[in-house]
């Protein structure tokens, strides 16, 4: 038996998804289990990040439903979403993270011993008193980590998480998925990212018009992709 | 050129009577902004995030009570606190109290609706993250209010700017009463009728001088909002 709030598999279960008349998820099953990250991948526009929504619970399963640790009705405390462009608070990068610790309860008096883990941690000690909307792209992202961390999630969810950053600030996320990895935290990420994927992710998910396609261990799917899609997508081509 | 001299003399001398009209208008819109911002600001916050039949029509009506004339706003109140009106019996009318209902009544409407425009914008901009950190419908008001407080102060600066210098509202349910209900704008319109033009050049100085006080601050704190919050 699994200890009762366990988040983990999360399970989706013959789950689709539509609005407004259009498929987005097409009876999608899958499992989603603890261990090293996983890459969910696919074209723009394939239901990477609705997956992802559907995930956290943002969003209900227009049919079927998911499971985290064999239950439904887990509400979204162990787990923490990181947007493709978060949006930072208008206050202090460290007010961005006090924010956090108060809406997941965390004692009052532990907020400065955590902060300043967290700044550390992400590589913002210096800069816990500025204003989080001027940081930069990959700083925001970073705040973004470092926010959802603080929330003590058993699954971490990242939307993009490199998208639209210059590869320093790129090498920079990757560290820090690589570190949260290691403390036991599960990462789901979507990317379109195929090196990111293969340098980080322990099994990848390939989505093509809502349908996932392939799943297997990212060695085997790099080295031998079973279906087409994968094959296209990998070699580079365009998967429409 | 004795007129402007005169007016600068009843300032520089602190003339009684003129510093007392300053201090009722003062206490009359500061009173109304007040009150105002009690009732607009939860109802701007609770406008933008709620849904519900007719809402698109009580924001249109909203934005249209914004450009509510101030006559029509004190014959409003003039109706309801005049001796046969249903409010007759508090005999309020010609007092200050009537002005700052009068006022209240131009006020709320401009705080309300830009309320409802400042915190419905940034419910759109916060919306998922909030929902992903599993702040609940209270914590979301509160969260919104606090983020946008530098532009909520703007709001309010605004609202006391059209309470400090409309003459119509008050001038109909105060009276314009010396000494009881005489304000800036009420004096200024009489004085120039009667010909007394130093005291309303004096008054229109220091009605000025507030006017742009009052914009140096809500541009401060938009400065100081931004340095703080970004």
């Amino acid at each position: 038996m699994r200890s009762p709030d366990s988040e983990l598999p999360i399970a989706f279960e013959d789950v689709s998804m539509s609005a407004g008349g259009v498929t987005i998820l097409d009876h999608v099953s899958l499992t989603i289990e603890a261990g090293a990250p996983t890459a969910i991948i696919g074209p723009n526009g394939s239901g990477k990040t609705t997956l992802l929504r559907a995930a956290m619970g943002l969003i209900a399963p227009t049919q079927g439903r998911i499971t985290y640790g064999g239950r439904t009705d887990v509400a979204p405390i162990k787990r923490a979403l990181v947007f493709q462009r978060p949006v930072m608070l208008r206050r202090s990068v460290a007010g961005n993270l006090r924010y956090a610790l108060r809406a997941a309860s965390v004692p009052r008096a532990q907020h400065d011993a955590r902060i300043a883990d967290l700044l550390t941690l992400v590589g913002l000690a210096t800069m816990a008193d500025r204003p989080a909307r001027r940081l930069s792209g990959g700083e925001q992202q970073r705040l973004a980590l470092a926010r959802a961390l603080a929330r003590d999630p058993a699954v971490l969810l990242l939307d993009e998480p490199t998208a639209s950053l210059d590869p320093a600030a790129s090498k920079n996320i990757e560290d820090l998925i690589r570190a949260v990895g290691a403390r036991g935290i599960k990462v789901v990420m979507t990317t379109h990212d195929l090196g990111a994927a293969r340098r980080l992710a322990g099994d990848v998910v390939l989505i093509h018009r809502g349908r996932v396609v392939e799943r297997a261990a990212t060695d085997a799917f790099f080295h031998s992709p079973q279906t087409g899609e994968a094959k296209t997508f990998i070699a580079g081509d365009l998967l429409i | 050129m004795e007129t402007p001299l005169s007016a600068l003399d009843l300032v520089l001398t602190g003339d009684p009577a003129l510093f007392a009209i300053v201090r009722l208008s003062l206490l009359v819109s500061l009173s109304a902004v007040a009150i105002a911002a009690l009732i607009g600001i939860p109802l701007g916050a609770l406008i933008a995030l709620t849904r519900f039949h007719g809402r698109e029509a009580v924001i249109v009506l909203l934005n249209a009570l914004m450009g509510l004339p101030p006559v029509v706003a004190g014959l409003v109140i003039f109706l309801l606190l005049s001796r046969s009106g249903p409010l007759g019996a508090l005999g309020w009318l010609f007092t200050p109290q009537a002005m700052i209902i009068a006022q209240v009544l131009l006020v709320t409407p401009i705080i309300a609706a830009l309320t409802r425009q400042t915190i419905e914008d940034l419910w759109i901009e916060y919306r998922d993250e909030l929902t992903a950190m599993n702040i609940g419908p209270l914590g979301r008001v509160l969260t919104l209010i606090r983020d946008a407080r530098f532009s909520l102060v703007t709001i309010l600066l605004a609202g006391f700017g059209r309470a400090a210098a409309e003459v119509g509202a008050i001038i109909i349910v105060g009276g314009n009463i010396d000494g009881f209900t005489r304000t800036m704008t009420t004096a200024i319109a009489l004085e120039t009728s009667k010909g007394d033009l130093p005291l309303a050049i004096g008054l229109g100085g220091i009605l000025i001088a507030i006017v742009v006080i009052v914009n140096a601050l809500a541009w401060a704190v938009r400065r100081t909002g931004e340095a703080i919050a970004g």
